[in-house]
């Protein structure tokens, strides 16, 4: 019987899945997600994380618990450093994780917390695939395969999000090679939802934010949406490059919609209480300020948020706006 | 140029000393009131950390007595502390004040910059040996500042009449902010140390001991954290802090973090394998530094919302599990009251009162 590796459906996974999942299975080992976010899993998340965290964290716990009795071992990365940028990393809770499981869920099967720190070397990656491979016995011709089908599928879905597919609707087009149907030509308002990939790709926390904006017929645009080297062309606004790089990624966005592609307001989603997002939201409305008067909404989401009060504010926000595209300033 | 910079514990008398010195006046930071705390949270981000808002607060007051000029440190992250300048600079700009920050960075993440900074410092005309010969008085002054006030908690749990420390303490306050030159900081040193050992103790007394634990800020402002080592003193409790400011110097500003404090994350390392930013891995590895000292528990003081100390507090119930040290975490913001702080820290030390009993029989 093979090995059966789980994967909770949470925070890197919407930036890494496809490459993780394509590894495993190409080294031959039975990759095991776990469902996406639902009521249970909240619950079960909130019982389990220290009570100060914030939701995603509680999250994480919830994906945790929902597979742990399933898997032989539990895929936690710790995420370190993806690229060499002033110096960035991640938010603690990324780099604190795979300790932080051990301490507060009990009966875990065992982690593996391989740690990512990609500055360390062109190949670094590939040492870290091998790495894993040669843990479970995998020959090496076998894991240079798996890494180049696995970084192959990692490119196809972030293709896909860029042209504008969401995270979920990306892995069904990567599950069934497909094309992506991106409903995204048509709307007469544009909004960039920016925030963290975990709360904007995932569907039960922010309430279906994508689709219900499209429905009120704007079109959306997210971080995903621009190509790192443009995005990357948008550090040189910050006197000093924040420390966390889905922050930083989001702050570029921010700049990139703000300069180079207007859009017509900006959604900022952020989870109650998130440390990080304390600065960057107010360094977002300062500068959405500061360029021409950008409409601004930040989003506040957490375990208490309801449907109501979000279609509230998003209906508001875009009367606002409509409002605004007619009587021009 | 009119200096200031931010307040943090007794410290504000070197920094005093030392820019005058340079020839700038110094303005110096109130201790930090409700006042301050209610500036810098009408103006900061909801979320952002007590020392954030009160920093700004502070920024905010300074200006008011005159300030033009800010002097504070920046950092590497991940914590949060380290874009304070940034924000700081913004906020204060979109207020319209005219008020610039020089923010220094730890040198080794950027020589360059830090020598650019040394030098907008150094006023015209000054050796660099003079200029440097001031530096070097400030922190011997730094240093006995900090000396004295271990001093004082440590002697406090036996001090006969409730109280006399605390006043011996302002007395060498006093006695260290007049002395001006080399000598007389050494001398006036001396005469600290006679004055806090002058206060009639009871050496027969085995007080609870206490370790106190946390994010920077928060434990070394006492008017933040309600002058938490203060009032355990007077209630006859040993307490013990992990970092000081010339510590923290020496171990993260003038050697790297990962180099000056091995040993703390060494014993960190089972339970948390990485540096977390802020003070995570430290909060840790102390806690297991503290139960093997046989201290009798551990506060853990932080911000609301300071992620890295929330990533700590997750792990803090397996390490107290295992190296049998109860550990009590308090979590400060603009809201948190006195009474409220009082209370837990009542039921805590009756908690290690209880447990020191049950072990002695």
């Amino acid at each position: 019987m093979p090995v059966r590796v789980g994967i909770p459906h949470y925070l890197g996974y919407f930036s890494f899945y496809p490459l993780w999942k394509t590894f495993f299975e190409e080294i031959g080992l039975e990759v095991i997600t776990s469902p996406p976010t639902n009521q249970q899993i909240l619950n079960a998340g909130v019982a389990e994380a220290v009570n100060d965290a914030c939701i995603p964290i509680k999250l994480y716990h919830g994906h945790v618990m929902e597979i742990k009795d399933q898997v032989d071992l539990l895929f936690v990365p710790r995420f370190v450093k993806v690229r060499k940028l002033g110096t960035e990393t991640f938010c603690p809770k990324f780099l604190a994780l795979p300790d932080l499981l051990r301490a507060s869920i009990g009966n875990l099967p065992e982690l593996l917390d391989t740690r990512v720190d990609l500055t360390r070397g062109r190949f670094e990656l590939f040492r870290i695939a091998r790495e894993i491979g040669e843990r479970f016995g995998v020959a090496p011709a076998r894991i240079s395969r798996a890494y180049i089908i696995a970084c192959r599928a990692l490119r196809r879905y972030r293709g896909l999000m860029f042209k504008g597919a969401p995270a979920e609707e990306a892995l069904a087009c990567l599950e069934t090679d497909s094309k992506a149907v991106v409903q995204n030509k048509q709307g007469e308002l544009s909004i960039a939802v920016l925030g963290y990939p975990y709360l904007i790709y995932d569907n039960f926390i922010n309430m279906d934010l994508i689709k219900r904006l499209r429905s009120f017929g704007a079109r959306v645009f997210t971080a995903e949406m621009v190509s790192p080297r443009k995005l990357l062309r948008e550090a040189k606004n910050m006197p000093k490059q924040m420390f966390w790089y889905y922050s930083n990624r989001a702050m570029h966005a921010a700049y990139y919609y703000l300069n180079r592609m207007r859009v017509d307001g900006i959604i900022h989603v952020t989870a109650f209480a998130c440390g990080p997002d304390a600065m960057l939201d107010r360094l977002m409305e300062m500068e959405s300020r500061k360029w021409g008067r950008m409409p601004f909404l930040t989003l506040s989401l957490d375990e208490e948020t309801g449907t109501g009060g979000v279609e509230t504010r998003l209906e508001a926000f875009i009367d606002m706006l409509k409002r605004r595209k007619v009587v021009p300033l | 140029m009119k200096l200031t910079y931010p307040h943090m514990g007794y410290s504000y008398i070197a920094f005093k000393m030392l820019i005058n010195d340079l020839g700038y006046e110094a303005v110096v930071p109130p201790e930090p009131s409700k006042r301050t705390i209610d500036l810098g949270a009408r103006y900061a981000p909801e979320f952002a950390c007590i020392p954030f808002k009160v920093l700004l607060g502070t920024y905010l007051e300074t200006i008011e007595m005159g300030a033009d000029t800010g002097i504070s440190s920046g950092g590497v992250g991940p914590c949060r502390a380290g874009y304070y300048g940034v924000m700081h600079q913004k906020i204060l700009n979109e207020l319209g004040y005219d008020f610039k920050l020089i923010i220094f960075e730890p040198p080794q993440s950027n020589y360059l910059d830090f020598i650019k900074k040394i030098r907008s410092i150094k006023p015209r005309g000054m050796s660099w040996r003079t200029f440097i010969q001031l530096i070097k008085k400030g922190y011997r002054k730094l240093e006995a500042i900090d000396e004295m006030e271990y001093l004082m908690y440590r002697n406090m749990p036996y001090e006969v009449n409730k109280g006399d420390t605390a006043k011996a303490f302002n007395e060498v306050l006093k006695i260290l902010d007049a002395a001006q030159t080399a000598e007389e900081i050494e001398d006036a040193r001396w005469e600290c140390r006679k004055t806090i050992a002058r206060v009639p103790q009871d050496r027969s007394r085995i007080p609870l001991k206490i370790g106190i634990i946390g994010e920077i800020y928060v434990v070394l402002e006492p008017a933040v954290n309600f002058y938490l080592q203060k009032m355990l003193g007077e209630m006859g409790v040993y307490t013990d802090r992990s970092i000081w400011l010339t510590s923290y110097t020496q171990k993260n500003v003038l050697v790297e973090g990962k180099f000056g404090e091995r040993d703390i994350h060494e014993m960190a390392h089972p339970y948390l394998n990485e540096a977390i930013g802020g003070h995570g891995l430290n909060s840790i590895g102390e806690i297991v530094s503290y139960a093997e000292d046989g201290y009798d528990g551990v506060i853990q003081l932080a911000p609301f919302s300071c992620i890295p100390e929330i990533m700590a507090k997750g792990i803090v119930p397996r390490v107290s599990r295992e190296e049998g040290i109860p550990v009590m975490t308090i979590f400060i913001d603009e809201q948190t009251a006195v009474a409220g702080v009082l209370t837990r820290l009542e039921a805590f030390l009756d908690l290690l009162k209880r447990r020191r009993e049950q072990k002695a029989g």
